[in-house]
């Protein structure tokens, strides 16, 4: 269990209801991400895991419920403004910057904490330097933080994939975020990786950034997450602390039953 | 090479020699005397028996006939690449300016007027680069910004007698306001759909400058614009600031050679920047660009009105070395011509952008006897460049790979 110090940022998801069609994605969602917390967020394959991130993060609007973030509420806003809020995410198939560096990578994700303008970058003013100096300290703050320092000049396709998703989480971070959502983040990683990114996600928190996570890994989530949240079908069936869930015959029912 | 691959190379070659035999026939055998066939089959021989050689000689390559020559060449290109890069880019690009910069006290009118036009271009291609190269958008109307452009100036010379330096800025303006106003209704779409919008826009453009006729004189043009002017100092006598006009080539060339380094450099500038990145962040992932903070529909529209700048500043240029603007240098033509040396030299990339300008302007000059065939050769070599280096001859590094989408 990690313990440490904490922003007071809370994300509150309050009946939040999502419908592609004659899809139910989403019905109505309850449940919260307090400050310092990790919170794992599990259920069956399309049970709408994804689709909860997609939703808080503003690429889906939800069709019914309301997502509240520090004190206000997130509906309506676009991806970036709520990434300015202090939400990062990654994706569930890495979604890097292909053809860019690593460092360019990571570089991208402080747009939003950064200002300067066209003119500034053509004639280069003394206040852009600085900026851009930096932007590249923050971002290679945080490839170090991700053990990819040697590899900020490598273009991300041609890194390993168990780099190539470190290196989504580092971009993540890069952007100052108060708490961030990780999808699945121990997919396709071996043994060794998963433990490795265990300590990280440990580390992450830290930090004092809240961590969402949805993962499939049983040995990660029983591991690190002091709460679960089980969705299945869109619905939530079940939370608390992981020792209930594992006992709790409706969730036993929609793993098996699935 | 194994045998069947062996015979599939000979049938498609043999296939495609009776369709060029067919496609020949009708251009060079209908005579006012009735067909004749001497006259086709005397340039398909040589075609023929061209390519066939050609093929040989690949298939000689690939059986590693050439080895003897190309190992050894490979390690000569391998170290003169070491050798290169050891100079900074700074280095070439200021060698480059400077050897440019020489070209009138040695080369005549002719070259001169070629040398311009390259620059044009090279304005131009740098300009669209930032909409198709970084921002990764497809804009097919792209000439509408350097007509716009050049009508500012031609029109603002001609009615208020305004000087070149203050409508330079002013065009670039005129041009970036019509970019944003096509762009705000448009940048929502993606794609081909965007290509489509943005062709027709270019299209209304010309339109309305062919029919304004109290504003534009339409198809007649504007006559009578103003070279750009200067102050210089004077010796006859004593030593007094004169105002000159810029008309002789030699010195027009210089404006514009002063507009393509400003250029050059403001578009380096722009890609190694906070705005560059998150352009290339919108070109490779849209949606990933959004969630990681990048206004991607407000960056978007910025690197269209920029881009449109620069073709404004080109267009402004236009006018006044010309001193006569008319609708048709605005044709998809023009449109089609900027994309080709972006897509030839290498989308993204600043010295394959200036590569492609030149290839596709100063070659067709050098080879002036064979106009009639230009377009065919174009047409051919932009086929062989899709098929066997789809990222351009100077590609940008990170786009060695060739595109997902
Ligand atoms: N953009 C979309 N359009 C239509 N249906 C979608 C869309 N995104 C997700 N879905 C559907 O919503 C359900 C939940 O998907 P998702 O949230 O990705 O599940 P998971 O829990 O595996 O991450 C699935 O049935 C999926 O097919
Ligand atoms: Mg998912």
């Amino acid at each position: 269990m990690c313990i440490g110090m904490t922003n007071m940022a809370e994300l509150h998801l309050h009946d939040v209801s999502v419908r592609f069609g004659g899809l139910q994605a989403l019905a109505e969602v309850n449940f919260s991400l307090m400050p310092g917390e990790i919170v794992g967020l599990i259920g069956p394959n399309g049970a709408g895991k994804t689709t909860v991130f997609n939703v808080i993060t503003g690429v889906y609007n939800a069709s019914g419920g309301d997502v509240e973030y520090d004190g206000a509420s997130l509906q309506g806003l676009k991806p970036y403004q709520v990434l300015a809020k202090g939400i990062a995410r990654t994706f569930q198939n890495i979604r890097l910057f292909q053809n860019m560096t690593a460092l360019e990578n990571v570089m991208v994700a402080q747009h939003s904490r950064t200002g300067c303008g066209i003119l500034g970058a053509i004639f280069r003013t003394p206040s852009q330097k600085l900026e851009e100096e930096q932007i590249k300290e923050r971002a290679m703050e945080e490839l170090r933080f991700a053990e990819l320092e040697d590899f900020a000049d490598e273009v991300a396709s041609s890194l390993p994939y168990g780099h190539q998703r470190r290196l989504e989480i580092a971009r993540a971070l890069a952007s100052d975020p108060t708490t961030i959502l990780l999808d699945e983040p121990a997919a396709g990683l071996n043994p060794a990786e998963s433990s490795e990114l265990m300590e990280t996600i440990c580390k992450i928190s830290e930090r004092g950034i809240n961590v969402l996570m949805v993962e499939h890994d049983m040995k990660v989530v029983m591991g690190i997450c002091q709460r679960l949240v089980v969705l299945d079908h869109g619905v939530m069936i079940a939370k608390g602390n992981p020792e209930e869930i594992q006992k709790n015959p409706a969730v036993i029912e929609a793993y098996l039953g699935s | 090479m194994t045998i069947p691959e062996f015979k599939k190379h000979w049938t498609s070659l043999g296939i495609g020699m009776v369709w060029l035999f067919i496609l020949l026939w009708p251009l060079l055998g209908i005579k006012p005397e009735g067909l004749e066939v001497a006259s086709t089959f005397n340039v398909w021989w040589r075609i023929a028996l061209g390519c066939s050689f050609l093929l040989f000689l690949y298939q000689l390559n690939k059986a590693g006939a050439f080895k003897f020559i190309s190992r050894p060449a490979g390690a000569v290109a391998g170290s003169m690449k070491s050798a290169t890069s050891m100079v900074p880019m700074a280095v070439w690009f200021v060698i480059g300016i400077a050897c440019t910069a020489l070209i009138p006290q040695f080369a005549g009118r002719y070259a001169q007027d070629v040398a311009i036009n390259c620059m044009i271009y090279v304005c131009l291609g740098l300009g669209l680069n930032i909409v198709v190269g970084l921002a990764g958008m497809l804009d097919l109307g792209y000439i509408a910004f350097y007509g716009i452009g050049a009508y500012t100036y031609a029109l603002l010379s001609v009615q208020f007698q305004l000087s070149f330096w203050i409508c330079l800025p002013i065009s670039a303006g005129m041009a970036g306001l019509g970019a944003w106003l096509i762009g705000y209704c448009s940048m929502r779409m993606r794609g081909d759909y965007l290509a489509i919008v943005t062709l027709g826009f270019a299209e209304i453009c010309r339109m309305v400058l062919n029919n304004w006729m109290s504003l534009t004189n339409g198809p007649n043009g504007v006559t009578g614009i103003k070279a750009p002017g200067l102050y210089w100092f004077d010796f006859t006598n004593g030593m007094t600031l004169e105002h000159i006009w810029l008309k002789k080539l030699s010195l027009i060339y210089y404006v514009i050679l002063i507009l393509v380094v400003f250029t050059i450099i403001a578009v380096y500038r722009l890609q190694h920047s906070r705005i560059g990145r998150a352009w290339e962040a919108i070109r490779e992932d849209e949606t990933a660009a959004e969630v990681m903070g990048v206004p991607t529909f407000y960056m978007k529209l910025l690197a269209y009105c920029s881009g449109a700048c620069f073709g404004g500043m080109a267009g402004a240029f236009y006018a006044a070395r010309m001193r006569f603007v008319s609708p048709e240098s605005f044709t998809f033509l023009e449109s089609a011509m900027v994309l080709s040396m972006v897509v030839l030299g290498g989308m993204g990339s600043i010295p394959g952008v200036i590569l492609g300008a030149l290839a596709l302007i100063a070659l067709p000059e050098i080879f002036r006897e064979f106009e009639l065939y230009r377009m065919l050769v174009f047409g051919g070599v932009m086929t062989l460049m899709m098929l066997f280096r789809p990222q351009g001859m100077l590609p940008s590094k990170r786009t060695m790979r060739s595109g997902k989408d």
